[in-house]
C-alpha cells in the first residue's frame, strides 16, 4: 500500500525498545516503528486496548477512529474481530481515497475519554515513575488504583503487567480476560 | 520542606515541597517553574488567562490537590514517596478529539530518531498502536 502513498506508523505501548523489537523485526518493518513508553498515544487517542487504528488524513484528521484492526484471523475466537472487513476498507482509502464514514459517524464512533479514565492514566504514570525511581512498592499501590479506576483499559492493566513482573499471557490476565468477556468484549464504538 | 517530583502529564520536575498532614504545599515559584502558572492576586495566571485561586495559598505555599482541583487536572499524589502526577482533563482530551484533529505527537522508533506525526502532512497516515503484551 505504500505505493499508493500510504505511511503506516506502528507504535509500541511498551515498556521499552526492546520489548518491542521481536515485533517490529517480525514485521520487516519498512515504516516507522514507534516506541511509546509512556503511553503518550494512548493517552490523546483514547486508546484502551491493542491493536487499535486511526486513519488520518492529508491534512491531518482522523478520518476513521480508533478501531480494533487485526492483520489476520488467528485471534478472532478469543476477539470476535474478523480482520477481513478493515483490511478491505483500508485498501479503498489507500487505492482510491474512499472513507467509510463521513465526518459526524466520525464523531458518533468516537468515544471519549471520562474523568475516572484520565485519572487512571495519571495514577499510571505516577506508578510507572516510581517503579523506574526503584519505589515498586508505592509503584505497585498506584498500578492496583489506576486498574480499579479503569477496569476495562487493558493499556493499564495488562499493559502494567510485564513491569510489574507478572506474565501477561499467563495466570494473572484470565480474570481479566473473563471480566471484558462478560462485559461483552468492549473494543470501541458508539457508547451504548 | 522536601525534595518532591511533580509530573507534568509524562514530564518529571523537582519542586521542593512543604508536605503536611492536611497535604502537599509548593512554593508558588515552583508552581510556576514546573506547571507555567504564576500566582498573581487575580489567582493563576497563564498568558492571558487567570484563575482564581481561593483558598488554596498558605504561608507554605499553594495546595496540590488545590491546584489540581482548579486548574481541572486529574491528580495522583503520593506524599510518603515524594511524587505526583498532574494528568489531562477528560474535557481538554475529549475536545481535541471532537475537533478531528488528530492530536500530534513525536515519538522515537526503535533506532531512537525522533518522529513527529505533523511531519507527515501531505501523506494519508494509518496508526497501529500495539503491544508485547
Amino acid at each position: 500500500m505504500s505505493p499508493h502513498g500510504l505511511v503506516v506508523l506502528t507504535v509500541a505501548l511498551d515498556r521499552s525498545a526492546g520489548d518491542a523489537r521481536p515485533w517490529i523485526e517480525a514485521a520487516g518493518a519498512t515504516h516507522p516503528s514507534l516506541i511509546d513508553t509512556d503511553h503518550v498515544v494512548a493517552d490523546r487517542y483514547r486508546i484502551i486496548n491493542v491493536p487499535t487504528s486511526v486513519w488520518i488524513d492529508e491534512v491531518g484528521r482522523i478520518v476513521r477512529p480508533n478501531d480494533a484492526a487485526f492483520g489476520s484471523d488467528q485471534f478472532v475466537d478469543m476477539t470476535g474481530v474478523p480482520s477481513g472487513p478493515h483490511l478491505e476498507a483500508l485498501r479503498a482509502w489507500a487505492t482510491t481515497g474512499r472513507l467509510p464514514f463521513d465526518a459526524s459517524e466520525v464523531r458518533r464512533r468516537q468515544v471519549l475519554p471520562t474523568p475516572e479514565e484520565q485519572l487512571a492514566r495519571t495514577e499510571f504514570a505516577l506508578a510507572w515513575h516510581l517503579h523506574r525511581a526503584g519505589d515498586t512498592e508505592a509503584a505497585e499501590r498506584h498500578f492496583i488504583r489506576a486498574g480499579e479506576l479503569a477496569p476495562h483499559d487493558f493499556t493499564i492493566r495488562r499493559g502494567s503487567m510485564p513491569i510489574r513482573g507478572l506474565d501477561p499471557m499467563g495466570p494473572d490476565f484470565a480474570p481479566m480476560f473473563m471480566e471484558w468477556i462478560e462485559a461483552g468484549r468492549p473494543y470501541y464504538g458508539p457508547r451504548k | 520542606m522536601s525534595t518532591f517530583t511533580l509530573i507534568d502529564e509524562t514530564r518529571p520536575v523537582t519542586v521542593d515541597a512543604t508536605v503536611r498532614p492536611d497535604g502537599v504545599r509548593l512554593a508558588p515559584a515552583a508552581v510556576e517553574r514546573a506547571l507555567g502558572w504564576t500566582l498573581k492576586p487575580e489567582g493563576l495566571c497563564r498568558g492571558p488567562l487567570c484563575i482564581p485561586a481561593r483558598g488554596i495559598v498558605d504561608a507554605d505555599g499553594v495546595d496540590l490537590a488545590g491546584l489540581a482541583h482548579t486548574l481541572g487536572r486529574p491528580l495522583a499524589l503520593d506524599a510518603d514517596a515524594g511524587a505526583a502526577a498532574l494528568g489531562a482533563s477528560a474535557a481538554e482530551r475529549s475536545a481535541q478529539l471532537e475537533s478531528l484533529e488528530a492530536p500530534d505527537f513525536t515519538l522515537p522508533d526503535v533506532h531512537g530518531t525522533p518522529h513527529t506525526l505533523s511531519q507527515y502532512r501531505g501523506r494519508k497516515v494509518f496508526l497501529l498502536a500495539y503491544a508485547s503484551w
